[in-house]
């Protein structure tokens, strides 16, 4: 019982970073701009809230610096993709290169510590919340651990994560900018013809990547640890880039696929060395290989079919 | 409509263009460098001399560059199929099994060059074997292959490290490393071929990989632009239609370019294992393949531009290195920022200056020749 | 009603060197139905485009309802009261009818008010229009003609009292077309101004009120429907009578070299598209496939080449049998006689970023004179495109220029040139001169008839219903994917658009 509501605990805790970053490209994606990006907003975001949180020993800078860095680099993405009709896959590898060398670089340069941030103290880390009553239900059998222990005790930004779902499909799916932002990422022309920028609505969605990628990596430097660590995201872009196709861009089902992936690593890092029952021992790489392996099969049409918004990775150019 | 921009001259599209992006690329990246509070211009001194000023340098810049131009290669001639492989990396990583089975099994029996042409056949197998599940669901199902290559560089990284931890490390030794090949496992270095131009190699790798490298960049022309297979290549490329029309089967000419590109991307992995380690490590790859796709984007997917491309950035991993010598603040890392730069500016950002160029080179031709009228419609 | 709903003054616009509109002014009276047509790139698209706010015009004047306006955008033309309906429909696939209707006219930020509204008002548009639609079902699945009442509610749910139709009839089958018209009326009935853009004839006499022509960028003749012809719209539109009786002799036809029968073919989503097609043709004569665009002739033509794959049937190729499972290797075929002109020669008949000369062995690459082994022999490649060059007049006469930098009629002849030279026993032509200028249509026409007299059999399909007539020793008329007649070569025109109209045979014949 320990053993689960631990494995469950650490699930929650790193699917978070997924969630957002895959929200992030849910946002992007579904406005017609492939991100593959996203592992360098996390990191460039991750870095600028470590550092920023560090020198002014507050969380809320961090926070801060870390929405502008990703914001700036998603602009970069924007600027790319849709103002220069470049390549949006050569950009996002692009974006990935600059933010795993620069934070690397100016880190060394500030901190002198290997690429490291100093450790933020308490005020520099976004702190954790109780939920009401916690204390008071704990001793509640089985639904007392999980509301005290599992779900509450949190940093806040996690249950920013998770309400960002239901708040991403109430915007996608029952608002103006959402309805229009589907349309352009499935025919830009049918946008553009009904008086509607296409450049200016692609943009505001690349924003919206660029803040929820901000807060992803906030949360991996200021709230999962207390400061940042070269190249700390580890591909974690690259698996919300997966959640995003196994939840074939819709936002629940995003949520689904990152607690998933979660979940194996959190069982990765729990299994290392132990055996299952009946099967043996599994190589902890081949859980850790999983999302990955999923993703392909996905793809390949295997499990339903994953078709991406149809107008994904396309310049819009104007008929002729 | 083929192109939104008007036609340029020959040396402005493949000359003037990307040299202006190149200028771009690195002067942002002398923002960086004043960032840390360091000279941009001392750094491009030390980056060149230690690239280029000695014997040795030349020999580091040379080794960097073998391993870059097959990965570029790799890139390219997926790109004239119309394919992004972004997964040269899994393919070097996977083909370096084919050279340490190889160079395990016969380094104690045969000479060099025996153990070499076996090596580099293993290493084009490993690498057009990790390359073939992406193409195949690629040309069958329609798999996204920039995602599938993505999903294989991971599974190649778990693969390895599992190969290496587990099966290939010698019991008793702590590293995650094969054991030290014999001499028939270990190619020569290239000195004399320096010693031509009177330069010492010193200590450098440069080795024999480099001429199978030029051999496969002479390879990679003669195909695309010389053979029926790289001219249904190229017509699959720009138009699949076109290629049903005549009779070009598609997934075969897909999954062909592609094991093509991985097989090239696995041969890389003969220069740093063979070449210089004389054993497979973790990592060893170490975003070569990556830098494959500015090299190929750079060189404009031709050999002719890839060598030269993977040059620059076999001086930017050499200089670079030097650098963080002299100025600590400065470490390798900076590479990869200009990496990322070039691949920004000469790849996603190509077509900055062509308005402007257009602006200006068009209104010359304008007055120059009179532009027959065509169908616009 | 002689108010003017629309008048431009002077209107230009160029694309880099080429001008797409030249100098044009144009009148449409209110509650009029104003017909545009003229060939394929007339410029009548661009000149649309520019009063939809698509592109702006390099000088000129638009002037809505009296006064004048300046439109820079599309937001611009909707709240001018126009509205467009674009040859490719501007909708979302995997929206509902209702959420395309609604797309840019929400009303308010937050969609719930704006769904109920929009929901009332389509309710009253299909009352007032006799538009009926369901809202709630979903574009990809609903048929063209009804896609296509979706795009003229959209115009209508903006307001638009001028209504742009660009090609409207191009994707419809005729029923739909005629329904196209009768919804027309009704909305001229109820004062709105339609402009109607098309390229046939048929049509322009049939619904609309006047009509102007456009002629390479410029306005050439305004008529009211009334007291004009065919003919003399036929003459505008291309400036010259056109005299498409090519000089041909009788045709002396031999053996069956291509036949069909039973062919059945379905298009990607499942629609039966080529409909239990049976033919011959046989030595030294040309089978013309007449028929409205996209009743089939294309993929009749793609399923013969080996390019589609058919459902049932079989297809005998100088008397030996077609694999048509979708298996055949179009190459295949080459070898064993047949040449294939494709409709869309810039994706298909050419790649525009090779060479001349590499275009020009396309298909025929892996023929042994151009190759030494697996390689490309260059010099025999070059040679051999540098005679074609000669033999068929292409200019600029230069086999390593590219391909993209050759005018439409050039083009085409690198195609013919590639096609006919290899002395095929049947050969495979569809619309071969669409975009090509009227020198080049003479030489084409001539060198297919030409191989004709060679003694070869040939299957040619046009929507130029003249083209037809004028190069076939038979005519199959093709409607809703079936033959639904055959006549002579000299078939007068009427009977065989009756026949395309889908008129049933028996009331054709009297």
């Amino acid at each position: 019982m320990d053993m689960l509501l631990l494995t469950l605990e650490s699930t929650l805790r790193l699917s978070v970073p997924l969630l957002l970053a895959a929200l992030a490209g849910l946002f992007s994606e579904r406005s017609g701009i492939f991100d593959i990006g996203l592992e360098g907003k996390m990191l460039g975001a991750a870095f600028a809230g470590g550092a920023a949180a560090a020198t002014f020993s507050s969380a809320l800078m961090g926070l801060l610096a870390a929405l502008v860095v990703s914001v700036a680099l998603s602009l970069v993405h924007g600027f790319a993709s849709i103002t220069q009709r470049g390549n949006q896959i050569v950009s996002g590898v692009a974006i990935n290169f600059i933010a795993m060398g620069t934070t690397v670089i100016l880190g060394q340069a500030w901190f002198q510590q290997g690429g490291r941030t100093p450790a933020l103290s308490s005020a520099g880390r976004l702190n954790t919340v109780e939920l009401p009553f916690a204390q008071a239900v704990a001793d509640v059998p089985v639904l007392g651990p999980i509301y005290s222990d599992l779900l509450s005790g949190h940093p806040l930004l996690m249950y920013f994560a998770f309400a960002m779902v239901p708040i991403s499909w109430w915007v996608l799916y029952r608002t103006r900018f959402g309805l229009r932002l589907r349309a352009v990422g499935e025919n830009p022309g049918a946008v553009d013809t009904a008086g509607i920028s296409v450049t200016w609505l692609r943009y505001r969605a690349v924003i919206c990547c660029g803040i929820l990628c901000g807060f992803a990596g906030a949360y991996l430097s200021m709230a999962l640890t207390a400061g940042f660590v070269k190249n700390m995201t580890a591909g974690k872009g690259y698996i919300a880039l997966a959640a995003l196709i196994f939840a074939k861009w819709r936002p629940v089902p995003v949520m689904y696929a990152c607690l998933l992936f979660g979940f194996l690593d959190a069982v990765g890092i729990r299994m290392q060395g132990r055996p299952l029952p009946l099967i043996g021992e599994v190589p902890v790489q081949l859980i850790q290989a999983l999302p990955y392996i999923l993703t392909v099969i996905l793809l390949a049409g295997f499990i339903g079919k994953a078709v991406p918004p149809k107008a994904g990775g396309v310049p819009y150019v104007k008929e002729r | 409509m083929a192109t939104p921009y008007a036609k340029l001259p020959g040396w402005v599209d493949y000359g003037l263009i990307p040299l202006l992006n190149l200028v771009v690329a690195f002067a942002v990246a002398g923002l960086v460098v004043l960032l840390v509070g360091e000279s941009p211009f001392r750094a491009a001194y030390l980056l060149l001399d230690g690239a280029f000023g000695y014997g040795e340098g030349i020999g580091f810049t040379l080794y960097y560059a073998t391993t870059f131009i097959f990965t570029g290669l790799a890139v390219a001639v997926a790109f004239h199929c119309r394919l992004f492989n972004i997964g040269g990396e899994g393919q070097a990583y996977v083909g370096g099994i084919g050279v340490a089975l190889v160079c395990l099994t016969f380094d104690n029996i045969l000479p060099w060059y025996l153990t070499f042409v076996l090596a580099t056949i293993g290493a084009a197998i490993c690498g057009a074997a990790w390359a073939f599940i992406p193409a195949y669901f690629r040309a069958t199902r329609g798999s996204h292959i920039v995602i599938t290559t993505i999903m294989f560089n991971f599974i190649a990284s778990s693969l390895m490290i599992y190969l290496l931890v587990e099966v290939l490390k010698p019991a008793g030794q702590m590293s995650p490393q094969t054991r030290t090949f014999a001499e028939g496992g270990q190619l020569p270095k290239l000195d004399w071929l320096l010693a031509i131009f009177g330069l010492d190699i010193g200590g450098a790798p440069f080795n024999f990989s480099f001429l199978l490298a030029i051999a496969a960049s002479i390879f990679v022309w003669v195909l695309i632009w010389r053979t029926k297979l790289g001219y249904e290549i190229r017509t699959m490329g720009f138009s699949e239609k076109a290629a049903r029309y005549a009779g070009i089967n598609e997934v075969r000419i897909i999954v062909i370019a592609m094991l093509i590109s991985g097989a090239l991307a696995g041969m890389m992995a003969l220069n740093p294992i063979m070449g210089e380690q004389a054993r497979m490590q973790l990592d060893f790859v170490a975003g070569a393949g990556f830098v494959g796709i500015a090299v190929a984007l750079m060189g404009r997917s031709h050999p002719a531009g890839i060598i030269p491309a993977a040059i620059l950035f076999g001086m930017l991993y050499q200089g670079g290195a030097e650098i963080s010598f002299e100025m600590p603040q400065i470490s390798r890392d900076m590479i990869v920022i200009i990496q990322g730069l070039v691949i920004l500016f000469a790849g996603a950002l190509e077509n900055m200056f062509r308005p402007a160029l257009s602006r200006f080179f068009g209104a010359r031709a304008m007055r120059t020749k009179p532009v027959r009228v065509g169908s616009a419609g | 009603m002689n108010e003017l709903a629309i008048e431009l003054r002077g209107i230009n616009k160029s694309f880099g060197p080429v001008q797409a509109n030249r100098d044009i002014s144009l009148k449409v009276r209110k509650g009029t139905i104003h017909g545009i047509i003229g060939e394929n790139g007339a410029g009548k698209s661009t000149l649309m485009s520019i009063l939809y706010g698509f592109y702006q015009a390099d000088s000129g004047e638009i002037v809505v309802d009296g006064k004048p306006v300046h439109i820079v955008d599309p937001n611009g033309a909707i709240a001018a009261g126009i509205g467009m309906v674009h040859q490719h429909f501007m909708l979302v696939d995997n929206f509902t009818v209702l959420e395309n209707v609604m797309l840019g006219a929400e009303d308010s930020q937050i969609l719930n008010k704006g769904i109920a509204r929009a929901r009332e008002e389509l309710k009253r548009l299909e009352r007032d229009y006799a538009l009926e639609v369901d809202p709630d079902a979903v574009i990809e699945e609903i048929p063209v003609g009804l896609q296509q009442r979706v795009e003229i509610l959209k115009a209508l749910y903006r307001g638009a009292d001028i209504l742009i139709l660009d090609e409207p009839t191009g994707v419809l089958t005729p029923p739909e077309a005629d329904h196209l018209f009768r919804i027309l009326e009704q909305l001229k009935t109820q004062g709105k101004t339609i402009i109607f853009i098309t390229h046939k004839l048929r049509e322009i006499m049939a619904i609309t009120d006047e009509v102007s022509v456009m002629r390479q960028g410029e306005i050439v003749g305004t008529r009211h429907t009334s007291e004009t012809s065919v003919e003399e719209l036929a003459s505008l539109m291309v400036g010259r009578r056109v005299l498409l009786q090519v000089e041909k002799d009788a045709a002396t036809p031999g053996d069956v070299k291509l036949s069909v029968r039973n062919l059945t073919a379905k298009d990607s989503r499942g629609v039966t598209v080529v409909d239990d097609v049976s033919l011959d043709v046989r030595a030294g004569e040309i089978v013309g496939i007449a028929g409205v665009a996209g009743n089939g002739q294309s993929q009749l033509l793609e399923t013969i080449a080996g390019i589609r794959t058919a459902v049932s049937g079989e297809v005998m190729l100088n008397g030996r049998p077609v694999d048509i499972s979708g298996k055949a290797d179009p190459g295949e075929l080459r070898t064993r006689g047949l040449a294939h002109v494709p409709e869309d020669r810039h994706h298909m008949g050419l790649i525009l970023e090779f060479e001349e000369c590499e275009s020009a062995i396309l298909g025929y690459h892996g023929q042994k004179q151009y190759l030494n082994g697996s390689f490309l022999d260059a010099a025999a490649i070059r040679a051999d495109a540098e005679e074609k060059i000669r033999k068929y007049d292409i200019r600029p006469a230069n086999a390593r220029l590219k391909t993209a930098n050759f005018s439409g009629g050039n083009q085409q002849k690198i195609v013919l040139a590639r096609e006919m030279e290899q002395d095929p026993d049947v050969l495979i032509i569809g619309q071969p001169t669409r975009g090509v200028d009227v020198g080049a249509i003479e030489f084409i026409h001539k060198r297919i008839i030409e191989m004709r007299d060679a003694g070869k059999a040939v299957l040619l399909v046009s929507v130029e219903l003249d083209e037809i007539r004028a190069l076939s020793d038979r005519i199959l008329v093709m409607f809703a994917g079936r033959i639904v007649g055959e006549r002579d070569g000299d078939a007068a025109e009427g009977e065989l658009g009756l026949l395309m109209a889908g008129v049933e045979e028996k009331e054709a014949a009297e």
